[in-house]
């Protein structure tokens, strides 16, 4: 088990170091660990499976947004999980849930969950109504066609640069809009 | 229109993984650095140092008052830069800060075995309690600010807990400017109106950090 553990950690101190596929890795990675983890958190509350999808992408959007509060020399989980429980708790009183915040073990973390999810998570249209024309056309053409940043630049005439500042935003935005739903 | 699959957020978020992270360390210190020197400033035109500065340095109760805000000026600090992340014990950093209060209770009680008893009421009261109730709110507005506004970078397991310990931050560092101009060294005084005024600091943080520090 430690091993799986310093298997991520490592991967994502290369990611701080610049390596984006050890980055693109990592968030793959972590996704099946987080649908273990809010699904047992959820079955706790005695709640269903449809929305856990939504919160391991909150997760996945807080873990990217906020991986400066990660300290490099601690292991990853303990972090992502932690990161996990807040979204979770944040869900679950969204819900209308009185939530007393839990304290797991660190082991948990490591089950994997890879069955697939029931919903697709997050209502699209909602989100990227929050967005602006241009915003909405950068997170499109990269979230769904799978362009990347230089690719969008070229075909909507802007710099590398400008586009990914406005992707930056757009993923603020959005992680405000979440918080709010 | 498709839903956004975890798989498509992935790919968007990995194509943002070159974004620069911000640093904690880096914003807070620019926010205090600029926080402290408004701070300072409005300090130096409207309060000003004691006259008798120079006597005062040279006695006890003075020295003790300067040391004790500035040791939970930077107990608080620890504190506050601790919480912005997700995974630290909140109990466990608020109960670092425990050294500060129990100093001053060891003062205070020193103070009530040496002095008089019918003079410990004065001494509590005081001359300038209002004085110091509405100072050191007021010196603690530029830094509090500044504070949470570089805090939100960070993600703090309770918001309005990190927007208090921000306040007690911006508070004591206040109350460590204020004594330099406050003639009343009496431990019984800063126990109850220093405490008094950093705690509305405490609230004011907490208030404004639930909304601001929201992740």
């Amino acid at each position: 088990m430690p091993d799986q553990t310093s298997h991520w950690t490592e991967l994502m101190r290369a990611a701080n170091r610049g390596d984006a596929h050890a980055y693109r890795r990592v968030l793959e990675g972590l996704a099946p660990i987080l649908r273990g983890l809010v699904k047992r958190g959820f079955a706790r509350y005695g709640l269903g499976p449809e929305e856990v999808e939504d919160v391991v992408q909150e997760t996945l959007l807080a873990v990217h947004l906020k991986r400066q509060t990660w300290d490099e020399r601690q292991p990853l989980l303990p972090w992502v999980r932690a990161i996990a429980q807040n979204k979770l708790i944040d869900n679950l009183r969204r819900r209308g849930r009185r939530v007393h915040v839990p304290i797991d073990e660190i082991g948990d973390a490591l089950a994997v969950d890879d069955e697939p999810a029931i919903s697709n998570g997050v209502d699209a249209e909602r989100i990227l109504a929050n967005l602006n024309g241009r915003q909405r056309q950068i997170v499109q053409a990269i979230s769904i066609e799978g362009a990347s940043a230089r690719q969008v630049a070229d075909r909507l005439g802007m710099t590398e640069g400008a586009v990914r500042v406005a992707l930056h935003r757009a993923l603020k935005s959005i992680a405000g809009a979440l918080r709010s739903a | 229109m498709p839903d956004m699959k975890t798989d498509a957020l992935i790919r968007t978020l990995a194509e943002d993984g070159a974004t620069r992270r911000p640093s904690l360390a880096r914003r807070l210190t620019l926010a205090l650095l600029i926080g402290g020197s408004l701070a300072a400033g409005l300090f130096a035109t409207t309060l000003g140092v004691r006259p008798d500065i120079g006597a005062a340095l040279h006695t006890w109760p003075f020295v003790f008052k300067i040391a004790l805000a500035l040791l939970a000026y930077a107990l608080a600090l620890w504190a506050c830069a601790r919480l912005a992340s997700p995974q630290v014990g909140v109990r466990d950093t608020l109960a670092g800060l425990i050294a500060a209060p129990v100093l001053l209770a060891a003062a205070v009680g020193y103070e009530l075995l040496t002095v008089a008893p019918d003079a410990w009421l004065t001494r509590a009261v005081g001359s300038n309690a209002r004085v110091c109730l509405v100072a050191i709110p007021l010196l603690s507005l530029a830094p509090l600010a500044g504070a949470l506004a570089a805090l939100r970078v960070g993600a703090p397991q309770s918001p309005s807990t990190a927007g208090a310990v921000t306040g007690l931050m911006a508070g004591t560092f206040a109350a460590t400017l204020y004594a330099v101009h406050c003639p009343d060294d009496s431990a019984l005084f800063v126990a109850l109106w220093y405490s008094l005024a950093v705690a509305i600091v405490a609230v004011l943080g907490a208030i404004a950090g639930r909304r601001v520090l929201q992740w």
